[in-house]
């Protein structure tokens, strides 16, 4: 299952395979090109072929986050949807903004507008597994988007 | 994975500190009863949210998903709400949000930007992609700003564009970004240097620190850019060592930056080379100051030295320097990409664009927040802050660090920028916000400054080094209750001759927060001077614990938390404190769930 969830989260260091033969960018044209391709990429990910199958889940691993559990959060929801057998996509990110609720979690389920989860701890992280990526239900402690961005 | 169950329809109630503090969790509970009662608890859910940010029309409820958005509900108007719209899909129209601009009422939420106060430009990748994935800012069109910029734009053109847009320097003085980038491509010289400032020092601000945990990326593109543009094929990012996750992603992202050609030689094939490599410094306030931060880097000690000559003309080696903040740099893709009027069109006459702010303090929602300028102190603490933490009285925003000011009461409608922020007393500084309430001793918050000051001032011109020692020593003669009137004048003047006399930017202002708590809030310097007393409760020499005989239950909870045995009294009967004996620590206050302990 190439968008299988990533598993190493001893250090910080958590890649997806994207491109691993890449070669230099040369020109504009091929940044354009590979800009293109990361894009369709990304939105295969999202829609894909198989839909069920391509939750994403971004935990802010900032100094912050971190510091209030985010890398445990992390690992548990790593481990426990591989438990499962549930495919996601599990990824780290920067600072959310919302210092107050750390850990932070967004999660995307497919067709889905994302979904922000504040004070994600592992009881959190269990429920929000088990109601919300399980049967879509969404569940208490939802962070409303409440900014807008340069992307729209 | 099936999905066995799908609820048809979500209601969020917002648990925002401002919105439970008006019933929202009675709304929460009447929504249940009355779905039970229709017996739709199994297709409709309801659920409990973070701050909507917009607490000024709280309690809000949300419906999804048609994303209806109801404003001020109380709970009385639940049974209405699952009537009119849970049954009949007729939206109840008195609740929906009114726009006063168009005087017309406002139901799908999509259409309500009007809401999100905040934009983020700055942090518009951050807490979205994956830092240590150069492909996921490409994704995002990163770069894109680079390559237009070495393919389509001569280095004037660019300069000219970021010039136009209006950004200035977000580390503190506001300096416009693109004359400085034009005065030091007017420096002739063989080799010329771009210097990243991450050296954030403003206690409470953490900005910089996010942007290059989240997007390091974004700060790598505009220093190529820069370097383009004042004809620099070096890049230094001058970061503290205590920062340890940012300099880890800031070395993957130069790696990555690399390995993909877009910084080394000849990139994107225009024959423009740059590579940046990274300064360490040992985290010391006074080497945000360009001139102390060169020398720094340099192997010297980290002290100022006077300008002119500016780090445009003679920075780094001897060799035209630019030095720019982090958070400056993280606007430069932005405004290439999306065009000067666009960034202009955001902010105020004088400043624009927007600001990150670190919300912190007694405010419910601290965090890390981008709002336009303009925008009033009111919107960030009462809408995205979600108010004063525990339902107290606001008091004071400290903004600019040790080297800004308190705004009082008076400056909550006052849209924020660089100017108003000065013509106040205080200044943008790196963004600290610092919210305080009425439990707050304004001449505790200059000392709590003073002492930072004491600690980071390098020593090199007397009035900082000895001047701020005096000041302090004042203050902390106020604090102790043994101040007099006299002493209010002295801080005044001395604080004065710092600001007049001092070499750098650290001296210049280092008298600021005594200076504008002096301004604002003369009366309680007064009332320590003159009755020994701490309006505030927070000066422990000046206060007094003593227990309401009428209002104690003889708990026993303060007795047994008391740390030196201060106080007696017996089980059911009234207890007391032995004063000789208290250190004013104030557990017995924190602990009484009765209010029986009062201080005075």
């Amino acid at each position: 299952m190439m968008f299988r969830g990533i598993a190493s989260v001893s250090s910080n260091q958590i890649t997806i395979p994207i491109n691993s033969t890449m070669n230099k960018i040369k020109t504009l044209a091929d940044l354009k090109k590979l800009q293109a391709e990361v894009q369709s990429k990304i939105s295969l990910r999202v829609k894909g072929d198989s839909p069920e199958s391509l939750i994403q889940i971004k935990v802010s691993m900032a100094t912050c986050g971190i510091a209030s559990g985010a890398k445990d959060t992390l690992t548990f929801m790593t481990e426990e949807l591989d438990h499962q057998g549930i495919d996601a996509l599990i990824t780290q990110t920067g600072c959310m903004g919302y210092c107050y609720a750390e850990p932070t979690i967004q999660l995307t389920i497919p067709g889905k507008e994302p979904v922000v989860y504040g004070f994600v701890n592992k009881t959190k992280a269990l429920e929000i597994i088990e109601k919300h990526i399980k049967l879509n239900e969404l569940v208490d402690g939802i962070i409303p988007a409440n900014y807008s961005s340069t992307d729209n | 994975m099936k999905i066995i169950a799908e609820y048809n329809m979500h209601i969020l109630v917002c648990g925002g500190a401002g919105c439970k503090a008006s019933q929202s969790e009675m709304i929460k509970t009447n929504f249940k009863n009355k779905l039970n009662e229709y017996g739709l608890a199994d297709e409709i859910q309801v659920i409990m949210t973070g701050c909507f940010g917009f607490c000024e029309k709280g309690p809000i409820v949300k419906i999804l998903p048609d994303n209806t958005f109801y404003t001020q509900v109380t709970p009385e108007d639940v049974p209405e709400i699952v009537d009119e719209h849970i049954i009949k899909g007729r939206i109840v129209e008195r609740l929906l949000y009114l726009n006063p601009e168009t005087n017309e009422r406002v139901s799908d939420s999509k259409e309500m930007d009007i809401f999100k106060k905040q934009i983020r430009i700055a942090l518009h990748n951050c807490g979205i992609i994956d830092p240590e994935n150069i492909e996921e800012y490409i994704g995002r069109d990163g770069y894109s700003a680079l390559g237009t910029c070495l393919s389509e734009k001569t280095p004037e053109e660019a300069i000219r564009l970021i010039k136009d847009s209006g950004l200035r320097g977000r580390g503190g003085g506001g300096f416009p970004t693109g004359l400085k980038w034009e005065l030091t491509r007017k420096s002739i010289s063989d080799q010329k240097y771009v210097v990243c400032n991450a050296d954030e020092g403003d206690p409470g601000a953490f900005m910089d620190r996010s942007i290059l945990e989240g997007d390091p990326h974004s700060v790598l593109e505009a220093m190529a850019i820069c370097g383009f543009c004042i004809g620099a094929d070096k890049g230094l990012v001058y970061i503290r060592a205590e920062y340890p996750l940012a300099i880890e992603r800031l070395k993957i992202a130069i790696g990555q930056a690399r390995e993909y050609g877009l910084l080394g030689n000849d990139i994107l094939g225009t024959g423009f080379n740059f590579d940046i490599e990274i300064r360490y410094g040992a985290g010391a306030f006074v080497c945000g100051e360009e001139t102390a931060l060169i020398h720094s880097m340099e192997g010297e000690r980290g002290e100022p030295t006077v300008k002119p000559p500016f780090p445009a003309e003679k920075g780094y080696n001897g060799k035209p320097t630019n030095v720019n903040n982090v958070e400056t740099f993280a606007n430069i893709p932005a405004i290439i990409n999306k065009g000067a009027e666009w960034f202009a069109s955001i902010g105020t006459e004088k400043s624009k664009g927007t600001k990150v702010f670190a919300l912190a303090g007694n405010i419910n929602n601290v965090g890390l927040i981008e709002v336009p300028m303009g925008i009033t102190l009111r919107e960030i603490i009462y809408d995205i802050g979600g108010g004063i933490k525990d339902g107290r009285r606001f008091k004071a925003v400290q903004t600019g660090g040790p080297s800004g000011g308190c705004l009082t009461q008076s400056f909550l409608n006052t849209p924020i920028d660089y100017d108003n922020l000065v013509a106040a007393g205080s200044m943008m500084g790196s963004g600290g916000m610092i919210v305080l309430d009425d439990s707050n001793c304004m001449v505790a918050i200059a000392k709590f400054y003073l002492e930072f000051i004491l600690e980071e001032s390098c020593g090199k011109c007397t009035p900082c080094r000895i001047g701020n020692k005096r000041l302090y020593e004042i203050l902390e003669k106020i604090t102790d209750g043994k101040g007099e009137l006299e002493d209010l004048n002295r801080l005044r003047l001395l604080s004065n001759v710092i600001k007049d006399t001092s070499l750098c930017g650290l001296g210049q202002t280092s008298p600021n927060p005594v200076l504008s708590t002096l301004d604002n809030f003369y009366d309680e310097y007064l009332a320590h001077v003159n009755s020994s007393s701490c309006p505030a409760g927070q000066c422990k020499a000046l206060v007094n614990y003593t227990i309401d005989a009428d209002k104690c239950t003889g708990c026993t909870l303060c007795f047994r938390n008391c740390p030196v045995g201060a106080i007696s009294g017996e089980k059911r009967g009234v207890h007391s404190i032995v004063q000789s004996l208290c250190i004013k620590c104030g557990v017995c206050f924190e602990k009484c769930k009765f209010d029986a302990v009062l201080i005075a």
